[in-house]
């Protein structure tokens, strides 16, 4: 049955490659989608984080001569703090006022990084040395895979892992859950909601830093990239529905598989499949998977 | 006696030479480029060539001052450009148009240099039938067709390939590369198994579906067109990282894909890489070697030029001869009849601009890219002499018209 085989392994390139690809997806929005439940501020300049980070670690690696992976981690932290500052100075005066005053503090946010990334590091988009031990192919018994995508779905899943067990096993978490569920309630009976969305805010940066550090490899790095790929973690967003680490896990493996079975067996139809799935989802459910509403 | 003789030579050298100043013109060129965005690498590219011309033989021509007048075409969609070349006729009342890098914006150009019958000298877009879409389009870069189809008798005949996947991103100089590959592989008797589009100019996307694909697929020869750059990197480094070499697939395409100023960041992947195209900065000949010093003293040890910077650095040699032949008046006809049978001595070898289709006539080169010490190079194999664009010479679709 040479028929069967094929299927078996067409199935499994396109689950694999898609995993690989829901991976980068999912880290770099799931800060987004965690404080947007938790605060309703729709922080468009999300990418700019990862952005940062994938700058960040590019030059940790050829100026300061840092592995790839302390590279990476460096650049969640370094990026993660950061973000405190721009949240104190931009974010936080404009937490009262309306959705458009947010939204342009935001493209203004954008732009203004775009340009000064370029000023610093030039238009052209800049590349990452992935070391030889992430590169070439790894042979996990049933067929040979690329290496490096199997260390991002490594990273990815135990990032996934810890925020759940943080958001699900902890008090902490248990704090953030019920903030979200319904602030003011959370706030009456003494949790220092601003001080968790600080938390929140430095730890989705900094985890969306390391996603553009991971996706140099795969997406590139340019300037434009936090313009560039916007719509598709706002996607991730939608779909999955905010304030939850499941419902961008969910969605971004819904669309990664997909966008990748998709490429693979009807590539003609290029980004369709995406852009469809996403309708059909929130025509079904309009908050998304995991959402409320 | 002495002084009125002095008198009358000056008043004689006066009225000959006033009529000669007084026809000095200011030429004035309109360069449309990308120089923001992604694509920003490629606008640097030619800039940089254009400007070395000027550097190295002054920026004024049989009398004539050039004065360039620069706007960012940004992105491949040919809105911007179309705009940008709109005002530049309009507006700043240019003689002369030059640049494009992407097809779509010289397309998107096109009419407006018809009814403004303004002449435009093509640094880049490659899609074969862009000259036939205004009277008043010469190119001096090259066209999809002129690596394309020798490739594909090349794949078949040298190479072995009996079956070849072609795999191109989803615009006019992607499908007119693999309709070149197939006319040229097909007619050698090769057969071509699967044509798939990879998305987009824009954006590069994620290569890995499309590579799985043919790697299943198994063919003898994988034909990519992609533009230069970012996107040509990500497919080195796919094939490289989704083993296709392994399973038995050779990488081929156009030069687009391993052009010089990338091929250090494609590292050892690049490697047996096998190309046709008409520069490479490799070159061993004198003409190249003074371009590539010229160069690398102008711009930095650690800079090169590659196909881009020598359309630019020859599209500028063009425009100054149009200056020349006219005496600064530019009139696109008549720029049209300076350019059609110019033959000039360019960094990639000799090249003319054929008078019946204004299109570039030069040779094309196989390379290989292999690795020179410490660093990576080309090697030529095979060379294809005074190479026509075979598009329009078999009047293929659009070439036709």
């Amino acid at each position: 049955m040479p028929h069967l085989e094929q299927f078996f392994n067409i199935g499994v390139s396109i689950l694999f490659d898609g995993l690989a690809y829901a991976m980068i997806l999912f880290v770099i929005s799931v800060g987004l989608s965690i404080t947007m439940g938790l605060m309703g501020f729709v922080n468009l300049a999300h990418g700019v984080f990862a952005m940062l980070g994938g700058y960040f670690a590019v030059s940790l690696m050829s100026g300061a001569g840092v592995g790839f992976i302390p590279a990476l981690l460096l650049a969640a932290i370094g990026v993660g703090a950061f973000s405190l500052v721009l949240e104190r100075l931009f974010y936080a005066p404009l937490y009262r006022a309306g959705e458009l005053d947010q939204v342009l503090l935001c493209i203004g946010l954008v732009l203004m990084a775009t340009a000064i990334v370029t000023y610093a590091y030039g238009p052209n988009p800049v590349s990452i040395r992935v070391p030889d031990y992430l590169s070439g192919q790894l042979d996990l018994g049933i067929r040979s895979f690329p290496t490096y995508r199997v260390f991002m779905i490594v990273v990815g899943l135990t990032i996934a892992a810890t925020l759940w067990l943080a958001f699900e096993r902890t008090i902490i978490g248990a704090k953030i859950r019920a903030a979200v569920e319904n602030r003011r309630m959370a706030e009456s009976v003494g949790i220092n909601v601003d001080l968790l969305f600080k938390l929140i805010f430095a730890v989705g940066s900094g985890v969306a830093a390391l996603g553009g550090g991971l996706a140099v490899d795969v997406l590139g790095l340019s300037p434009n990239f936090a313009i560039q790929y916007l719509v598709l973690f706002l996607i991730v967003v939608a779909v999955g529905g905010m304030g939850t680490i499941r419902g961008p896990l969910a969605a971004a493996l819904v669309l990664g598989i997909i966008d990748n079975g998709g490429k693979y067996l009807w590539p003609e139809g290029g980004a369709f499949f995406i852009y469809a799935v996403t309708v059909i989802i929130l025509l079904l459910r309009p908050a998304g998977l995991y959402g409320k509403g | 006696m002495k002084s009125t003789l002095r008198t009358s030579l000056t008043v004689a050298a006066v009225l000959f030479l006033a009529p000669a100043l007084s026809t000095a013109k200011t030429v004035k060129v309109g360069l449309v480029l990308t120089f923001t965005g992604g694509a920003a690498r490629f606008g640097q590219q030619i800039e940089r060539g254009m400007n070395l011309y000027l550097k190295q033989h002054g920026d004024t021509f049989g009398g004539h001052d050039v004065e360039v007048i620069k706007r960012d075409s940004k992105r491949p969609g040919g809105d911007i450009a179309k705009n940008a070349v709109r005002d530049l006729i309009t507006r700043d009342r240019v003689d002369l148009l030059t640049g494009f890098v992407f097809s779509p914006n010289a397309i998107a150009s096109a009419p407006l240099v018809t009814q403004g019958k303004v002449p435009m000298v093509i640094m880049n877009a490659a899609t074969a039938w862009i000259p036939n879409l205004s009277p008043y389009i010469a190119r001096v870069s090259f066209t999809m067709w002129q690596a394309g189809m020798p490739m594909g008798d090349y794949a078949k005949r040298e190479l072995a390939c009996t079956t070849a996947a072609s795999g191109y991103t989803d615009y006019p100089p992607g499908k007119d590369s693999v309709a070149a590959f197939k006319t040229g592989f097909e007619g050698a008797g090769g057969k071509v198994v699967d044509q798939i589009p990879m998305g987009g100019p824009r954006e590069v996307p994620d290569f890995t579906p499309f590579f799985q694909r043919v790697k299943d697929a198994r063919p003898d020869c994988f034909y990519v067109f992609v533009p230069a750059g970012n996107h040509a990197i990500a497919v080195v480094k796919a094939f490289a990282d989704l083993g296709l070499a392994q399973a038995g697939i050779r990488l081929i395409g156009p030069g687009d894909i391993n052009p010089d100023t990338t091929l250090q960041d494609m590292g050892d992947a690049a490697v047996g890489l096998t190309t046709i195209h008409h520069y490479s900065a490799d070159y061993d000949t004198k003409a190249n070697f003074d371009f590539v010093t010229a160069w690398k003293e102008a711009y930095g040890a650690d800079t090169t030029p590659d196909f881009m910077g020598v359309a630019g650095w020859d599209g500028m040699a063009a425009i100054a001869h149009v200056i020349k032949t006219l005496d600064g008046n530019i009139e696109a006809e008549a720029a049209m009849d300076a350019l059609r049978g110019w033959k000039f001595n360019s960094p990639r070898g000799p090249i003319e601009i054929d008078a019946e289709t204004r299109d570039i006539v030069h040779d094309q080169h196989v390379h290989v890219v292999v690795r020179k010490g410490d660093r990576f190079g080309i090697d030529v194999v095979k060379t294809f002499k005074a190479v026509k664009d075979p598009c329009k010479a078999l009047k293929m679709g659009k070439c036709g018209q």
